[in-house]
């Protein structure tokens, strides 16, 4: 049975569960509810929880372990011959795999029926050609010890989903009546379901955490590998960036320090423009705008961080580039070579952070108490007096906060990079020339046909890891410095 | 409550600081304040009483324009200040809340040091010429605050690190720093212990020399202890208004009778 109808079936139980949960409780306090320790839903809710949970818990585990665990016994059928002459064993497995799954699928279609497919043997059938009949293409001829394997996938895996179907529904089935037997009057059913609630919520926070932590994992073998074949120092030391895509190894240079400054300088320049404008807006919406200005122009401006990326790329591209070169360019100062420069994604990319930091701002200014706002307008300050020295003040380490979230945004910024800046990594202090960003160089590093033992492929895990040290950096001085200050005015 | 000193206690001054005739507040659609009259004299403390909703915080705050700040109020009717309508065009509410000063209910020092809360009127309005003449008036708004013996050690520390009562009479000494004509409070005690409220009372009888002070309170005692003349406020009406001995001894409206032996509330 696939797996979704497993699931499927479970949760029509936990219903069913639900229902009876629920009317042994009606029946155990003799249909009234004021006899019961808790509401009768409760009651229902606790058994088809009691069910599902372990159940599904049970059917995401199996549906995960089950690949690896047939891989590991179906690859021992494998000879160390047949391995040396594909490559590697992890592509005769794929090879036995798609063998094993086209064979289901051949026999799902009809185009074999199952007790063929179970005898299948090469020297009577040509199994490749079979198979490229229901659409499953295969590289190479299977050969005898491929199909064996392969056949023992199919009879384990069938076997292993029979089991997973009959273990999944007896546990949902164990589970849900084990609540119900517990069911009666004095069950605490509330408590139960309130801590069920508790840990259901902590699932939820620690998968959101632990995906961090598996990021941060996935980056940082390929960034050990690739420290192993290029030397640390040259790499955060280096100030040339030239990868060779001819001649591999050796030959590549892979200083970080240009990009860094390309990523550096443009979140610069895009922060100039956002903080000033983000923060003002922010003051006038909280501050001098009257209600139903606000309820217009808030959302108006949210809005601007809606807009992808890419969108904004191609304004920088087509718009903002050709109108600084027509500023800048040759026929006038000659500042500028090109459309794509610093100055472009600066500019296009300051715009996109303006949301970030009114919306934030915006909010941060209005939980300032009114008090602080009474306190100084009853001495006789002035509008903006009071905004000046009262209000921002109080709300300084949140605006911090939100400035440097906004620049972590910048940094891990890249289609407008791509687009707007250019794609020379160079060390330059013209804004006006074309750089390079780290994220920029992570897309053209790993863009197109790229040997992953490579350190030019590689170099894009230590470039992602660098950008993320620094971004995760600037995050938690956001979270120190909010936190710090924050209980200042209370 | 001693009545005999209550009876006693005469009004020194007959100057009328801040007259008020027929003034409304609406809020929205709300008719708070009723057409008031009502006449504070100069270098007095006059209490407002009456139960919660009354409007007496909302008529303290007519008297500088707070109100203002609120966009669905609208007052009407006249105030004078000394002699000059504050409710008139020509009037900057700014200025005016330069002259009337005011303390809230709960204490709102600024997120700043000791001195940057008291300097921050004089600052402001440029009362000093330089350093030492604002560290002049500092020293003697807290003083006047009866606060400086505590904080003159640590003016640089955060007026927000200052327990409750020390925080309410900074808030004081903030506004007396700006040398306001008339001081109005609302509820300054109601956050505050037996204690500090003794020490705000005492400093608002010593306040009475120069300024004339306008206090909200919920506490009945308060008014008899440091007012010399109460007004008792009625769901927006003002229904009494006299010399405090008189209003808790020998009140005319039966309103306030109830009000003062607890009948109402």
């Amino acid at each position: 049975m696939p797996t979704l109808w497993i699931a499927l079936f479970a949760l029509v139980l936990s219903v069913v569960g639900y229902a009876l949960g629920r009317r042994r409780a009606m029946v155990s306090a003799d249909g009234d509810i004021r006899n019961l320790h808790s509401r009768p839903n409760y009651y229902g809710v606790n058994a088809a929880l009691t069910g599902l949970v372990p159940a599904f818990l049970v059917l995401a585990l199996w549906t995960l372990g089950q690949p690896l665990f047939l891989q590991n016994s179906v690859s021992g059928m494998i000879s160390d011959a047949q391995i040396e002459e594909t490559g590697s064993l992890g592509l005769v497995m794929s090879d036995v795999r798609r063998v094993a799954d086209g064979l289901d699928q051949a026999v799902a279609e009809g185009a074999m029926d199952a007790e063929t497919a179970g005898n299948v043997r090469i020297d009577l059938t040509d199994v490749r050609a079979r198979l490229g009949e229901v659409g499953v293409a295969l590289g190479s001829a299977v050969s005898q010890e491929t199909l064996r394997a392969a056949q023992a996938y199919r009879a384990q895996s069938s076997f292993g989903d029979l089991l997973k179907t009959i273990v999944v529904l007896g546990i949902a089935l164990a589970g849900i009546s084990y609540a119900v037997m517990r069911t009666n009057a004095t069950f605490r059913a509330r408590n139960v379901v309130e801590s069920g609630v508790r840990w259901l919520l902590i699932a939820a926070a620690s998968i959101a955490i632990l995906t961090t932590v598996g990021i941060f994992l996935s980056l940082i073998f390929n960034t050990v590998e690739f420290f192993r074949l290029y030397p640390a120092g040259d790499f955060f030391f280096g100030t040339t960036w030239q990868p060779s895509f001819t001649g591999r190894g050796g030959s590549s240079q892979l200083g970080v320090l240009p990009l860094l400054w390309g990523t550096f300088y443009i979140s610069l320049i895009a922060l100039a423009v956002a903080v000033p404008i983000g923060l003002f807006s922010a003051i006038y919406l909280s501050e001098y705008a009257s209600p139903r200005v606000r309820s217009v122009a808030k959302p108006l401006l949210e809005v601007l961080a809606g807009i992808p990326t890419i969108v904004y790329g191609l304004f920088a591209l087509l718009t903002v580039g050709p109108l600084l070169l027509r500023v800048f360019g040759d026929d006038t100062v000659g500042w500028m070579q090109g459309g794509t420069a610093v100055m472009t994604a600066g500019l296009v990319m300051g715009i996109m952070l303006i949301p970030f930091v009114s919306s934030l701002s915006d909010d941060i200014i209005n939980a300032v108490p009114q008090a602080m706002r009474d306190g100084s307008l009853g001495l006789g300050a002035t509008h903006s007096e009071t905004v000046r020295q009262v209000i921002l003040p109080a709300a300084l380490p949140g605006i911090v906060g939100a400035i440097l979230l906004a620049a972590s945004r910048a940094i891990g910024e890249t289609m407008i990079v791509v687009l707007g800046a250019g794609a020379a990594a160079r060390l330059s202090l013209n804004p006006f020339d074309a750089m390079t960003t780290v994220t920029a160089k992570i897309v053209s590093q790993l863009t197109g046909d790229s040997d992953f033992s490579s350190p030019e492929a590689l170099v894009a895990f230590a470039l992602g890891m660098t950008l993320f040290v620094i971004t995760l950096g600037l995050n938690v001085l956001a979270l120190y410095i909010v936190r710090k200050y924050r209980e200042q005015y209370e | 409550m001693n009545d005999m000193r209550l009876i006693e206690r005469a009004v020194d001054m007959d100057d009328i600081k801040i007259s008020a005739r027929d003034v409304q507040v609406y809020y929205g659609d709300n008719h708070a304040i009723k057409d008031v009259n009502v006449d504070i004299q100069d270098k007095t403390v006059t209490a407002f009483i009456g139960p919660s909703g009354c409007g007496k915080s909302t008529f303290l705050r007519c008297l500088n324009r707070m109100n203002d700040t609120i966009d669905i109020c609208r007052v009407e009717g006249d105030i004078h200040l000394d002699g000059e309508d504050i409710n008139d065009k020509r009037v900057d509410p700014v200025q005016l809340r330069a002259k009337v000063g005011m303390v809230f209910q709960k204490p709102n020092p600024f997120p700043k040091s000791i001195y940057d809360n008291a300097a921050y009127g004089p600052k402001i309005h440029g009362m000093a010429k330089n350093k030492a003449e604002l560290d002049e008036i500092v020293e003697r708004a807290l003083r006047r605050g009866a606060i400086w013996d505590e904080v003159k050690d640590r003016l640089d520390a955060p007026g927000t690190g200052l327990s409750g009562g020390q925080q309410q009479r900074l808030c004081i000494a903030r506004a007396v720093a700006t040398e306001p004509e008339v001081l109005l409070m609302d509820e300054p005690c109601s956050a505050l212990d037996p204690i500090a409220t003794a020490q705000v009372e005492e400093l608002i009888d010593e306040l009475r020399q120069n300024y004339s002070v306008v206090i909200v309170t919920h506490s009945m005692q308060q008014a008899a202890r440091v007012s010399q003349k109460t007004a008792f406020f009625h769901l927006g009406n003002l229904v009494e208004y006299d010399e405090t001995g008189k209003i808790f001894t020998n009140p005319e409206d039966e309103r306030t009778e109830s009000y003062i032996t607890g009948r109402i509330g």
